[in-house]
């Protein structure tokens, strides 16, 4: 596909929300960007990674999302425009450098992107990210189309760079995961010297802070009176509207459809917030004096309502009395994503009018006829995935070992080993590097009657960006378990994004590679590496490790992504099933290649009574063959 | 489906079948071709086997959000059978049009053998009695023959097209191909687009 410099300015392109946003750095001249991947906000990094060398800009995928911020925080203060993108997880990560960078203040322009999603399509949970704008102080932008997270990302610098301070931009899944049709500007080189001045002692600290406290308010109330007159806030409707909807981000299309597809446009109004933290206070009030009905219309928590409740609160004698609904009154979750159906069932509840649903008689059609054929379809290891096989070895060392070991695990593709395809094995998922945390734990609880032998797993990228600290902790305290790094040579999960351990950086150069043996190695401790697919050798590797009950040791299951060796290699094996062999329900296996080891490309055969082999899904790993009792599964050289 | 505004059209499929790609290139197409594109879509985890699905929105007048409201949809291009029903089953309604690929790609309780995946038999007739116009293509069979199965999603493409129910003539959108694809995948993928809009001609 084409860049995002590929199109003239003026023209129109079809960008994903992602993409309009790291155009919109490009046309604010930025000139540093860094992030760590997190669905879904990866590609506003990957983007500028492809123009990186034309547009002379210096772009990197950081080991963890704290160094991020703290890298693209030390170009604004050489005064080079820098944007920093996350997920709401990664928020967690970096807030701890971003609580006092906002007492510190900045130099030029620098942009944090908050991708936060909504009903964790893609997540371990929905983190609602704009409170820490309120919590630290700082400006919020919430864009509502594509055009505006261009447009927005763009003024965002010019924004920090008044105020010198940090700029927040709240994104969702449905804005940064969507494409609609953009008008371009111009991109612009960064055109700065990058050079660290210091003019006054303790400038680039948080000293003394209560005076940069105060200065932090001053710039906010400095902000509030910018946001007064911005564009991103409009209202659109009756003069005095029976219902008014406050809404910001996504929220804005689903209130727009609402309104339309009931045919309410004469009587409910919209007031469409761009600029969410701090609140134009005296534009919220004036749009709020049309009327004594609101509707709040927001992502995930009612952070904007609790808002707009505040400052009625301090004005309630010039208002006079307000009926709020939203996410507190029950007419819209606080949890889970908005979609336009949930939008039109408020605005239809609080007005008490009929909702034009979908046709009675044809939703009952549809299910009488496709109830019965629609199964639920899970998602899974693909076929050929080096984790279904490391797991596969972890299930047969723990029965083997017959202790009650168990797995703790973290955040990647392998947080599917909660699953069908994973054997049920990782049984704790929740930060990045957290499985190895809560084995440091588990595995000091000797002297409290504890005795099961405790696996921690966590990917190649997950143990850069996490697992180290949990690691070093648990040979320090002398802690007893093992760490498998699940080494598939990517940050699968997120779009095959390169790392440390890859020898690869973020604009495809060579990079040094981080040693995994060598540097875990250096801890001292028993470091083995297992090829998964080989589960000869892998299954008896875990359990030694497993009963060598002393300390940590690390296991290494090294092979490469399924996807990543589709488009790099040709498939190692051909794979079929001998249906002479395959003895099917009599074989006394119990249909274990299909049944328990669950790989898409075998499929049992309801016809025949045997398994086969689905040649389009297959990647031709062969592990299957070793599965199979009756040797009925042939993998020849492909 | 000439004039409707705005034109809501889904593409169906699970995981690894192009589905996100078809969409941008439409979607690319379409803009060329002068009008306002939405396309909301689901991935990430759903990469790894799950239901993919991209909501297309088409308009002259403006833009629109990212989601289709239920029983909305105009047209549902399905990359594999059951998702296409599971997609009519929640924004069909009776004026839609549902192009669907012939080929299955086993749910992994069917493939373990602990569910039933539907016959053709029943599939059609849920096709044909939930839509204005249901056609089941063997897209999958096609691209196998011309050498690479992933392939079905740009046949699929070329039906769609055929069919009329996009206002995208089909240069229009081999022009895209042109611009979008790399110069070793072009000839191929152009052909496979052709070979889709021959399957419509033959209805």
């Amino acid at each position: 596909m084409t860049s995002i410099t590929a199109y003239e300015p003026g023209a129109s392109q079809l960008l994903m929300g992602n993409e309009a946003i790291a155009r919109g750095a490009l046309e604010a001249g930025v000139g540093f960007a860094s992030a760590y991947p997190g669905t879904p906000s990866s590609e506003i990094i990957g983007s500028l990674a492809e123009v990186a060398g034309e547009m002379g800009i210096y772009v990197e995928w950081s080991v963890n999302e704290k160094v991020a911020l703290e890298a693209a925080a030390a170009a604004s203060f050489a005064g080079v425009r820098a944007i920093v993108a996350m997920k709401q997880n990664g928020l967690n990560v970096a807030s701890d450098f971003l609580m006092t960078l906002n007492l510190t203040g900045t130099v030029a322009g620098l942009v944090l992107v908050l991708c936060d999603d909504p009903a964790a399509l893609s997540s371990t949970n929905e983190q609602d990210s704009r409170p820490i704008a309120k919590w630290a102080d700082l400006p919020l932008l919430e864009p509502a189309t594509f055009q505006e997270a261009k447009d927005m990302t763009k003024w965002a610098f010019e924004l920090s760079e008044e105020i010198k301070n940090v700029c927040l931009i709240r994104s969702v899944t449905r804005v940064s995961h969507a494409r609609g049709d953009v008008r371009l500007g111009e991109p612009m080189p960064p055109g700065r010297q990058a050079r660290f001045a210091s003019t006054t002692v303790g400038q680039f600290t948080s000293m003394f802070v209560p005076v940069k406290h105060s200065l932090l308010h001053q710039k906010l109330n400095k902000t509030r009176e910018i946001f007064e007159s911005s564009p991103f806030n409009w209202y659109a409707g009756p003069e005095k509207p029976e219902l008014l909807i406050v809404t910001c981000g996504s929220g804005w299309y689903y209130s727009l459809e609402a309104v339309k597809t009931l045919g309410l446009e004469s009587s409910v109004g919209i007031l469409k917030l761009g600029t969410t933290w701090p609140l134009p206070e005296k534009l919220v009030q004036q749009h709020l004096a049309r009327t004594d009905k609101v509707l709040v219309v927001e992502e995930v928590d009612p952070f904007l309502e609790g808002n707009l409740k505040e400052l009625v609160g301090d004005t309630f004698s010039a208002l006079g009395p307000l009926t709020f609904y939203g996410k507190r009154s029950g007419h819209l979750p606080s949890f889970g994503e908005l979609d336009p159906d949930r939008v039109m069932g408020a605005v239809s509840s609080v007005l008490g009018r009929e909702r034009a649903a979908v046709d009675p008689e044809y939703a009952k059609k549809a299910q009488a006829l496709t109830g019965g054929l629609v199964q639920a379809r899970m998602i899974g290891f693909c076929a050929g995935c080096p984790h279904r096989a490391t797991l596969w070895s972890v299930k047969n060392a723990l029965k083997l070992d017959g202790r009650g070991g168990f797995v703790t695990g973290d955040i990647g593709c392998y947080t599917m080993g909660l699953g069908p395809t994973g054997f049920f094995q990782l049984k704790t998922t929740q930060a990045m590097g957290s499985g190895a945390g809560l084995a440091c734990g588990f595995g000091k609880l000797g002297r409290l009657g504890f005795s099961q032998p405790v696996l921690a797993v966590c990917g190649d990228s997950t143990f850069f960006h996490a697992a180290i600290p949990a690691l070093i902790n648990g040979v320090y305290n002398q802690s007893n378990f093992t760490l498998i790094i699940l080494d598939n040579s990517a940050t699968a999960m997120t779009g095959f994004q390169p790392h440390p351990g890859t020898g690869a950086s973020a604009v495809g150069e060579p990079a040094p590679k981080v040693d995994l043996e060598a540097l875990c190695g250096s801890l001292g401790i028993r470091v083995e590496v297992a090829d998964p697919f080989d589960l000869q050798d892998t299954t008896p590797k875990l359990l030694d490790l497993m009963q060598d009950d002393r300390g940590v040791r690390v296991l290494i299951s090294r092979r490469k992504c399924a996807l990543v060796r589709a488009r790099e290699e040709k498939a190692a094996y051909k794979v079929r099933v001998d249906s002479e062999k395959c003895r099917g329900e009599s074989c006394g296996c119990a249909r274990l290649c299909t049944r328990v080891f669950q790989c898409p490309g075998l499929v049992w055969d309801s016809e025949s009574q045997t398994a086969k082999i689905d040649e389009v899904i297959c990647s031709g790993c062969g592990v299957c063959a070793d599965i199979c009792p009756a040797s009925a599964i042939i993998r020849e050289v492909a | 489906m000439e004039g409707k505004d705005p034109l809501n059209v889904i593409v169906t499929g699970v995981g690894g079948q192009g589905n996100v790609l078809i969409s941008q290139l439409m979607g690319r197409a379409l803009v060329r071709a002068g009008y306002h594109v939405t396309i909301g879509e689901t991935y990430g985890a759903s990469q790894r086997g799950g239901p993919v699905m991209s909501h297309l929105r088409v308009s002259r007048q403006s833009q629109y959000g990212p989601l289709i409201p239920q029983g909305q949809a105009d047209v549902v291009l399905g990359l594999e059978p059951v998702e296409t029903l599971r997609v009519l089953g929640q924004y069909g309604n009776p004026g839609v049009t549902a192009i669907t690929n012939s080929r299955p790609v086993y749910p992994l309780a069917v493939a373990i053998g602990t569910a039933h995946y539907p016959s053709v038999e029943e599939i059609v007739k849920a096709l044909e009695e939930l839509s204005i116009r249901a056609w089941l293509i063997n897209a999958t069979d096609v691209a196998i023959e011309m050498g690479a199965p992933i392939l079905a999603n740009i046949i699929m493409v070329g039906a769609l097209v055929g069919a009329g129910v996009l206002p995208l003539a089909a240069e229009e959108f081999e022009l895209e191909l042109r611009e979008s694809l790399p110069a070793d995948r072009l000839d191929l993928n152009l052909k496979a687009f052709r070979r889709g809009l021959a399957e419509a001609k033959a209805r």
